[in-house]
């Protein structure tokens, strides 16, 4: 096999499961922060018993966050050694000041938080999560404009055969990662909200501490219903950058080959890519693509066909990977609204409850598949428009590479089994006896 | 070339703090088979580290991020070179990060020795690896003009890559008996002392022995020939060392520690001093080494990047200090009978 398909599937491998831990870091600690705080004013016992047992599943979490992150940084070095001496003089800069600036703060602060309850004083303990919320939400910030800089490449000269920094300001407010770092980030904190509630929701149907998770409850549904409007808002103005600035990921998004006018976004689509078309093509509502992409019913949308065949990403993953986030996508803001509406009652909804329970993954699975529209889309380049990733590889031998794939499958299932195990035991354990 | 040289001192500088800190909790990890007697004593030793691995360990990425930001193309021949020794420090380091997570988080016997297991393999591979690997840098790896390595895992095994293994994780376990030695009291904190007096000839011997080893195989010495003064280091080294063995014997614990901690910190810079300008040396061509000058990002970024750091890093050495200061007390039951405690 060859090390370029090699190192992409260890990326994705690797990717994908620091993914599974990070998006309830970012939005979790919003929430310990905001219940800390409620605890701080209010002196409310139960603020504290919910921050601690909330806590404590962001705890389990977060440990194979932090370790599954360093993977990633190595990755660049050890996989694609080309793409960052190609880049690097950029690309290195974002990551280390990730490290500096917001990395330190969160895991120090995270252990003045775990540990300190006894040792500091309580509005220093409020203080302190508040600062790893920050952090961990600015440490995505810097990731993002970092792969931004991959999406759409600005504020850099060609020069001494690699990318040098020519503006520094123009890299740090890249309007990919602008309209990125929101969607992404919102997505998290919703993902909490879901988290939450559902959590919430499997005690709630056994009668486990009713005021306890009732008021759980409330806050997840609170930020569920808020963030699942906002991220929607946010992938739409999303969508708009991506047709600007990405036209090929945008077409295969929509698996849309004919460059046209007033283009239609058709609701059955099966891509057919070995002949340029689509297999099935169905349901089509006029210009709604066109709005969409450019909020202009008539706007020119370009088709696949107009681009070179080996400047195109993958359509099917691609496409497919969009639908189901934007299917996801949907389903959420109902969801949560009707938790939201019922709130006061939520116990005489089981049915709602019930779903609600098996909703925790859902969003999950949105993330990752937004994910996978993001990176594979943005394929064949590694920078786009700029290296492509055939040229970023590192030169080590392909039995490395498929030797470390295999450590890091087996290693990875077990971990993200055991730590699966925990999550749900503690979840279920439910709160400390007040 | 001046903002070069500004970079190298602090990419050594970020490695020397790296060790001091992470050193203490790989030590520690790697002694807890051989000081702990029972569970109270396990627990105190993965207490001892609760507050401060992971902060340390952030040491590690910056250092790597670092290197990835002023010496791209060092990092990137680097990374590649050393494509399955860095593999595998990442599983060790995934491993003991879990083992802290998951050990108390079920009630079995079985499953906590598991985790002592990986907490003592994700700690003493670290150190090992650590050591072989920059031993292996001191005397050059096998690199070509672009950067492509011609060597294997087992190459890096080489006398003096090993001797460099073996001091270092004596190094470690050194400044981990007395981390421990300052967070623990009664029978556990007289046992710390103890194995820290033990453990100093050893250290001793192989720092010697490495210093001796150093002039054979590798270039080190020429920076210091050139320029004499630069021999402070090594002085430093020698004399924290002396007064490591000093303060164990006065029972001094905290300068104690401090002292290893010179003595890591000068250990380091004599290395990185040595390479200098080189930050790696191909021992294929001298014309193949990656070099401050040849690896080194465009000035723009090196300045921008020296702003973030001499406003951070002074940022980070202070609420990490304040963290140290907070949780620098001596373990007791009533801190192991906390719901937060491991």
């Amino acid at each position: 096999m060859d090390v370029v398909l090699l190192s992409r599937l260890q990326f994705a491998v690797t990717v994908f499961f620091h993914f599974i831990f990070v998006p309830l870091t970012l939005g979790l600690s919003i929430m310990l922060a905001v219940m800390e705080t409620m605890y701080v004013r209010t002196g409310d016992e139960m603020y504290k018993r919910m921050v601690k047992f909330w806590g404590k599943l962001f705890i389990i979490n977060f440990t194979l966050g932090v370790v599954t992150g360093i993977t990633l940084e190595f990755q660049f070095g050890t996989n694609w050694s080309r793409y960052s001496e190609y880049v690097g003089d950029i690309f290195g800069s974002l990551l280390a000041i990730e490290a500096t600036a917001a990395f330190f703060l969160e895991s120090t602060f995270l252990a003045v938080w775990w540990f300190g309850w006894e040792k500091v004083s309580k509005k220093m303990h409020c203080f302190a999560i508040w600062m790893v919320a920050f952090a961990s939400n600015l440490s995505a910030l810097w990731i993002i404009i970092a792969n931004g800089f991959m999406q759409n490449p600005v504020g850099y000269v060609i020069r001494n055969g690699r990318a040098e920094l020519d503006d520094f300001f123009a890299v740090i407010t890249n309007p990919y990662s602008m309209g990125q770092y929101p969607h992404t980030v919102i997505a998290s904190w919703m993902l909490a909200g879901f988290f939450v509630m559902g959590v919430s929701a499997w005690h709630l149907l056994r009668k486990n501490e009713e005021a306890f998770f009732k008021k759980s409850f409330k806050y997840g549904a609170a930020f569920a219903l808020v963030f699942a409007v906002t991220v929607a808002i946010s992938g739409h103005h999303q969508g708009n950058l991506v047709a600007k600035l990405q036209p090929a990921k945008l077409a295969a998004m929509e698996s849309h080959w004919e460059t046209m006018k007033g283009a239609p976004m058709n609701l059955l689509v099966m891509p057919d890519e070995a002949n340029e078309k689509n297999a099935v093509e169905a349901l089509g509502i006029p210009n709604v693509l066109s709005i969409l992409a450019f909020n202009d019913p008539n706007a020119e949308v370009k088709g696949l066909k107009d681009f070179p065949k080996e400047d195109r990403p993958p359509v099917l993953i691609t496409f497919l990977s969009f639908r189901v986030m934007v299917g996801l996508g949907t389903l959420f803001p109902l969801l949560a609204g009707l938790a939201w509406l019922w709130r006061e009652k939520i116990q005489e909804k089981p049915w709602l409850l019930k779903s609600l329970i098996y909703t925790i993954p859902l969003p999950y699975l949105a993330i990752m598949f937004g994910w996978a529209v993001a990176e594979v889309g943005r394929q064949p380049w590694i920078v786009y428009g700029m290296m492509r990733t055939n040229d970023a590889v590192s030169p080590v031998p392909a039995s490395s590479v498929l030797t470390s794939i295999i450590a890091f499958v087996v290693v990875y299932s077990l971990l993200g089994v055991l730590d699966i195990y925990l999550l749900r035991k503690y979840a279920q354990k439910g709160p400390k006896k007040a | 070339m001046f903002l070069e040289t500004v970079w190298f001192m602090l990419w050594g500088l970020l490695w020397a703090i790296y060790f001091i800190l992470d050193g203490f909790d790989l030590g520690m990890g790697t002694l807890m088979p051989f000081l702990a007697k029972n569970e109270k004593e396990k627990r105190t030793i993965y207490n001892a580290a609760a507050p401060f691995w992971d902060g340390n360990e952030v040491w590690l990425i910056t250092a790597g991020g670092v290197t990835f930001a002023a010496f791209p193309k060092a990092y990137a021949v680097m990374f590649s070179a050393l494509y399955a020794p860095l593999l595998m420090l990442l599983f060790a380091l995934i491993f003991r990060a879990v083992s802290f997570e998951f050990r108390n988080k079920i009630e079995s016997d079985a499953w906590r020795k598991l985790w002592d297991t990986f907490l003592f393999l994700g700690s003493f591979v670290p150190a090992l690896l650590l050591g072989v690997a920059f031993a292996n840098l001191f005397q050059g790896i096998p690199i070509d003009g672009d950067g492509v390595y011609h060597g294997n895992l087992i190459k890096l095994l080489n006398p003096y890559g090993l001797l460099g293994g073996v001091m270092f994780v004596l190094m470690f376990c050194l400044h981990g008996a007395l981390w421990l030695a300052i967070k623990s009291s009664g029978e556990l904190h007289e046992r710390a002392m103890q194995m820290a007096a033990r453990i100093w000839p050893y250290f001793m011997a192989s720092a010697v022995a490495f210093l001796a080893a150093t002039a054979v195989y590798t270039n080190l010495y020429h920076n210091y020939l050139a320029i004499p003064p630069l021999m402070g280091v090594i002085i430093l080294a020698v004399v924290a060392l002396f007064t490591t063995r000093l303060f164990i014997s006065s029972g001094s614990t905290i300068l104690a520690w401090a002292s290893s901690a010179v003595t890591i910190l000068s250990c380091t810079l004599f290395g990185v001093i040595g390479m200098y300008p080189a930050l790696i040396p191909s021992n294929m061509d001298d014309l193949y080494h990656v070099t401050i000058y040849n690896a080194a990002s465009s000035p723009l970024t090196l300045k921008i990047m020296l702003g973030v750091a001499l406003t951070f890093v002074p940022v980070v050495i202070f609420y990490q200090a304040w963290v140290y200061k907070v949780f620098s007390f001596k373990i007791t039951d009533k801190d192991l009978a906390s719901d937060e405690a491991y």
